[in-house]
């Protein structure tokens, strides 16, 4: 056993961008600019501080370079790392190995996206496999959709366990003011509205929203000089399997199962042990897939642990607090906001949506098209 | 060394679904690489499939003005998956795990169609 990361480093700020729809002519550089001034504000910091950063980008290829520049920093420490919507929780475990190893002292997390303002279209790898190109699969919705269809064949995972899904994460979005959509939803407006590739519907899918966000982590000892509660980072993996769907070895188990068991290991902990769960749900199935390989309950029974409201405000389990991607916003990749939105629960911040006395929580990452999985586990100062 | 590729484009040409195994340890593999995905040996011989396979997954796709068409996942005998589409077939039609067969058509394209039980 390597000297473990757990509790080593904490988030000591986070702050959103803009999020929505932004005014024209905003950049995804002018939101990180945003969320970066606010997060470090939080944290009583300012660029002048920040001498580690981790980012990703669909639009700037050398995001590290883009960003720095921006933000008129000159980094010692820069981690570019794109494994997709899941970068940024990834981005979280390689800044706290890099606090650890004294790379850096301040690490800055950042990401943000105009895709909405810009095209109204999900900026996302369009470049297909080559042998997958020939078919015509719609990126990223049909491939997810094939991993649906798989789970109902095994399983008998049900249209209306998928449904509640998004009518779970509507439920959340309605207590949070920052949240796109919050008009009511119900199972019969998921699953009569447009079908988009079977059994998926345009409401299985996740929000095409600008926004970004920025999280800020020290090592610990700092943190507790901070202003704000610190938020412990206890465990953490990654993992991949696959990088095209056809690839994939089984579409109904993801390498969440390892980047999971990773990331309990280091922190100690097992599913039981949390409070809060922030799941990357790009499309309805995913909650379903990942609640399944993170050991919140048995493989082929994620349609019924989700149904009936179980996981919507008032259920057995708080999942996707702020409304997730499904309700509150998807900026293209939308893990940075997983990890603000637990650092929120931790601190006790969340007003109609919190969690009573959350003190764990884990956030679970996607990339792709269910390529990377990126677990982190989050803890207040009780759990260190 | 010839592409991978263009190797298996041209036996599409042909009419054949050419597909690896690796002599190290016998497996197959698809796509076609320059190294055994399984092992990571050199050694890979080309073989053409029978063609014949069960669906594995697949969705229609839903989009303005044109007729529903599916993506499937279909496992082939040999023991790998690829992605296609099965040809022929309503939208209402149960698919998984169904037995198909290739067919290579003058597009070079490999698509499959139901085999009657
Ligand atoms: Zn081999």
């Amino acid at each position: 056993m390597t000297d473990s990361l757990r509790g080593t480093t904490a988030v000591v700020g986070v702050a959103e961008s803009q999020l929505g729809l932004v005014a024209p002519g905003l950049t995804p550089l002018d939101l990180m600019g945003q969320a970066s001034h606010a997060a470090l504000a939080e944290a009583g910091l300012t660029t002048r501080d920040v001498d580690g950063l981790f980012t990703a980008s669909s639009v700037y290829p050398a995001a590290g370079l883009d960003t720095a520049e921006y933000l008129g920093i000159q980094p010692r420490y820069i981690d570019g790392t794109v494994v997709g919507g899941s970068s940024f929780v990834s981005h979280v475990l390689h800044a706290a190995a890099a606090l650890r190893a004294g790379l850096c002292e301040v690490a800055l997390v950042t990401y943000a996206s105009t895709q909405r303002s810009n095209a109204g279209k999900l900026v996302a790898r369009t470049q297909l496999n080559a042998y997958e190109a020939p078919y015509g699969p719609r990126f990223p919705v049909s491939m997810y959709a094939l991993a649906a269809a798989r789970h109902m064949h095994e399983f008998g995972t049900t249209r209306e366990q998928l449904a509640d899904v998004a009518v779970a994460a509507r439920e959340w979005a309605r207590l949070n003011p920052k949240a796109f959509s919050r008009d009511p939803l119900t199972r019969e407006d998921v699953i009569n509205a447009r079908m988009v590739s079977s059994p998926l519907t345009v409401r299985d899918c996740c929000l095409v929203t600008d926004g970004g966000g920025a999280v800020v982590l020290t090592p610990a000892e700092r943190a507790r000089d901070l202003p704000r509660p610190p938020v412990y980072l206890l465990g953490a993996g990654e993992a991949t399997d696959h990088a095209t769907i056809s690839q994939m070895p089984d579409l109904t188990t993801t390498s969440a199962v390892q980047s999971g068991r990773r990331a309990y290991d280091m922190a100690g902990l097992s599913a039981s042990d949390i409070d809060v769960v922030q799941l990357y749900d790009a499309f309805t199935i995913n909650p379903i897939l990942f609640l399944e390989d993170l050991g919140f309950c048995a493989k082929g029974e994620g349609g019924a642990f989700v149904a009936d409201g179980q996981i919507a405000p008032g259920g057995v389990l708080p999942v996707n607090t702020n409304g997730g991607g499904l309700s509150y916003c998807h900026p293209g990749m939308y893990g940075i906001l997983l990890i603000i939105e637990a650092v929120r629960q931790l601190r006790g911040e969340c007003g109609d949506r919190q969690v009573p006395d959350a003190q764990t929580a884990l956030t679970h990452g996607n990339g792709g098209v269910l390529s990377s999985q990126v677990t982190a586990i989050f803890g207040t100062e009780a759990t260190v | 060394m010839d592409s991978p590729h263009h190797r298996y484009l041209s036996g599409l040409q042909q009419r054949e679904l050419r597909y690896q195994r690796c002599s190290a340890c016998a497996r197959t593999q698809f796509y076609p690489r320059t190294l055994c995905r399984h092992c990571g040996s050199a050694e890979l011989d080309w073989l053409t499939s029978s063609g014949d396979g069960v669906v594995y997954s697949v969705t229609w796709l839903y989009a303005k003005d044109t007729p529903p068409s599916n993506i499937a996942l279909i496992d082939v005998a040999e023991g790998f998956r690829m992605m296609s589409t099965v040809t022929g077939v309503p939208t209402d039609v149960p698919l998984i795990g169904r037995a198909v067969r290739a067919a290579i058509a003058d597009d070079a394209v490999v698509r499959f169609e139901l085999v009657a039980p």
